[in-house]
């Protein structure tokens, strides 16, 4: 009887062990400088889709990118699912009225600080502790840093995947197209060097890969 | 191999005289070969026709033993048919026949009455008119006493006898009237008689039909009894067929509380979280799945107190207060899980809507699915499932006794099935391997035919008789 009570006891604390994290971590970061803040509205329905995708204990973090992107200040919107359905649905929501009030009210940048909201999204993703960590960077991927802004920096990826979307192509791309393609390469280049994996999806029908 | 070629400077020279040396070796160990040959296959032989042997009595012991279980299931349950015969003669007697001492007063009093009646209703003959004797006594006057006054008479006599004609006719009528009514009050009595005959008599003709019932049973009772194989080969057939019935039941049954665990397992997240995990599941899987084992079990406790089955004797052995308390307790306990039920699938359809309007508003819908006005047909489907499952659930008891009772026999068979097969295979692999011991000897003497032949064109008496143990042996 003893025995059986203790393999009993066994198994269920073996069963109550909790096993490696299996929620997803997503970090989107927005850019808001000059003309891309009018691609706004597509990064909404990204972020809806994004949601949608999202289950009980996974977290999702908005953060746009300005002038000085390393900071909590520019997380727009974020939030860890709970683990009751309902609680879910009433979070996606309030998120979604959170994001569209920021699509309506932002205003434009005047410099892009894409590494310091990596290095934000990293540090944010990292702290949360997820299984799958993601960050999406809903950018044409021009970084134009203020005089001062220290970004030559190395950062660990390892673990994580960075998706571009959207990149979309400057006047001078299309004089010189050599630039985007320079410009994607060198992205992916930096983000597999420090371990992460690169993607770049411009077709946003197609989001179906995408978590 | 160049090495074994190379003995004599020319091959084909070195390769002759291998065989040459070869062929003599063979030829000169032949009987010995031959003999362990022999000796090899009859060794396999026998072994595997022990090992048949030991097979096919354990086949016998298992039929045994099926045939034995088999008549004990089949004897309890002709026992339990007869048993339920006899309650219902037993009722039919109580209900119907116990008051038939009353039954035989009524009918007394019944035919009594009919028979006051009856001679209160007698036709009685009318007293001879009166005037009879007047004219006895005009006879008897005289002529010579004076007829004048006859005529006077006579009309008086007439007078009389109008006058008791028509009082004889008021007194016959009234009589008639009375008659009459006698034999009114004497038909209700008839039809209360026949009423009640009627009634003894469809008694009685149960009574009649159902002994005829007990004779059949108690005649497969004695068959089981004494064992015989019609009875037996009954009870097998039966068993199958029970067997597979009940299989199909239960599967039934597993799809209906596959239903009601998609009911309930969504909203048990809500209560108990909807990423926890036990042993690699979800915790909200296992507490529905709980849930609906719960009801299985009270379903059956419920089944077994009412003794409609008797999986746990205990149960059936209980005092009956004890167990109409057990009755009470199990539904009350159904009761409440149905009622949780009920309101989870309510939860279910609320969270399922919830969900829906989520995802209308992420995808940029502005006509949600809650617009349906219908929508409350399936929220009262899904609480009416939902209450009503966990009864229903309630008989899967009467199956599953039926199954484990036929599972017994039914892997019996299976058992004997497969022993017997073995068996066969055993015996068929022992034949083969005698089989091969002579195609063996045979394939031996088949690079031997030049020394063979030589044996025998000169060999003579010897080289003859030296084969006839290996024929001998073959056959």
């Amino acid at each position: 009887m003893r025995l059986c009570s203790g393999v009993l006891l066994t198994l269920v604390l073996l069963g109550c062990t909790p096993s490696a994290p299996g929620n997803t971590g997503v970090y989107m970061l927005l850019d808001t400088s000059g003309t891309y803040r009018e691609e706004l509205q597509k990064a909404e329905q990204i972020i809806r889709y994004t949601l949608s995708r999202l289950d009980a204990t996974d977290t999702f973090a908005v953060a746009r990118i300005d002038t000085g992107s390393f900071s909590e200040k520019d997380i727009v919107a974020k939030t860890s699912f709970d683990d009751r359905p309902s609680a879910i649905n009433r979070q996606k929501r309030l998120f979604a009225e959170q994001i569209s009030l920021f699509v309506s009210k932002s205003d434009s940048s005047p410099y892009t600080d894409i590494t310091g909201g990596l290095l934000q999204a990293v540090e944010f993703l990292n702290e949360k502790g997820a299984g799958r960590k993601t960050i999406l960077i809903f950018s044409d991927l021009k970084e134009d840093l203020q005089d001062g802004y220290v970004r030559d920096i190395t950062f660990d990826l390892d673990g994580f995947e960075v998706i571009a979307l959207n990149v979309t192509k400057l006047r001078s791309d299309n004089v010189d197209p050599r630039e985007y393609l320079a410009r994607l390469e060198q992205w992916q280049t930096r983000v597999e060097k420090s371990g992460g994996e690169w993607r770049v999806i411009n077709d946003l029908d197609g989001l179906e890969g995408l978590l | 191999m160049t090495f074994l070629l190379n003995i004599t400077p020319w091959p084909v020279l070195s390769a002759l005289l291998w065989i040459v040396l070869v062929v003599t070796s063979l030829y000169f160990a032949r009987p010995t070969a031959h003999n362990a040959i022999r000796a090899a296959a009859a060794t396999l032989h026998r072994t595997f026709r022990l090992a048949s042997t030991g097979v096919r009595k354990a086949e016998g012991r298992l039929a045994q033993r099926n045939r034995e279980v088999l008549l004990a299931a089949g004897r309890e349950a002709k026992e339990r048919i007869i048993e339920r015969e006899f309650d219902r003669v037993n009722e039919t007697v109580r209900k119907d026949l116990a008051n038939y001492s009353a039954l035989h007063r009524a009918l007394s009093e019944s035919i009594n009455r009919i028979e006051s009646d009856h001679q209160a209703a007698v036709d009685v003959p009318p007293d001879p008119p009166g005037w009879v004797k007047a004219v006895e006594a005009v006879a008897k006057i005289d002529s010579r006493e004076g007829r004048v006054g006859i005529g006077n008479v006579l009309s008086d006599i007439h007078k009389s006898l109008v006058k008791a004609h028509q009082e004889a006719m008021v007194a016959y009528h009234e009589a008639s009237a009375m008659r009459h009514s006698y034999l009114r009050k004497m038909r209700p009595e008839w039809r209360q008689i026949q009423q009640t005959l009627g009634q003894v008599g469809k008694s009685v003709d149960s009574l009649l039909g159902r002994s005829v019932t007990i004779d059949r049973h108690m005649q497969d009772y004695e068959d089981i009894i004494s064992g015989q194989d019609r009875a037996v080969s009954v009870l097998s057939s039966s068993s199958l067929v029970y067997f597979f019935v009940s299989a199909l039941v239960l599967l039934v049954a597993a799809g209906g509380a596959t239903i009601n665990f998609s009911l309930i397992a969504r909203p048990m997240a809500e209560m108990v979280g909807g990423t926890s995990l036990i042993g690699g599941f979800r915790t909200a899987d296992i507490a529905a799945l709980v849930i609906i084992m719960v009801e299985i079990s009270m379903g059956l406790f419920l089944m077994e107190s009412l003794r409609i089955t008797r999986l746990f004797p205990v149960i059936g052995a209980l005092p009956d207060k004890t167990r109409v308390r057990m009755i009470w307790i199990t539904f009350t306990i159904l009761l409440l899980l149905a009622t949780v039920e009920a309101g989870l699938a309510y939860m279910r359809e609320v969270l399922l809507h919830d969900e829906l309007a989520t995802s209308a508003l992420l995808r940029g819908d502005a006509t949600d699915g809650l617009t349906g006005q219908y929508l409350w047909i399936t929220t009262a489907a899904q609480m009416g499932m939902g209450f009503i499952l966990p009864f229903a659930l309630t008989f899967v008891a009467i199956p599953l006794e039926t199954f484990v009772h036929s599972l017994r026999t039914v892997l019996g068979l299976a058992g004997i099935g497969l022993l017997r097969f073995i068996s066969l295979l055993l015996r068929l692999l022992g034949n083969a391997c005698r089989y091969l011991g002579s195609l063996v000897e045979q394939l031996y003497d088949l690079p031997l035919f030049v020394p063979l032949w030589l044996e025998s064109r000169y060999g003579g008496e010897a080289g003859r008789s030296g084969k006839r143990p290996l024929r001998e042996a073959r056959t």
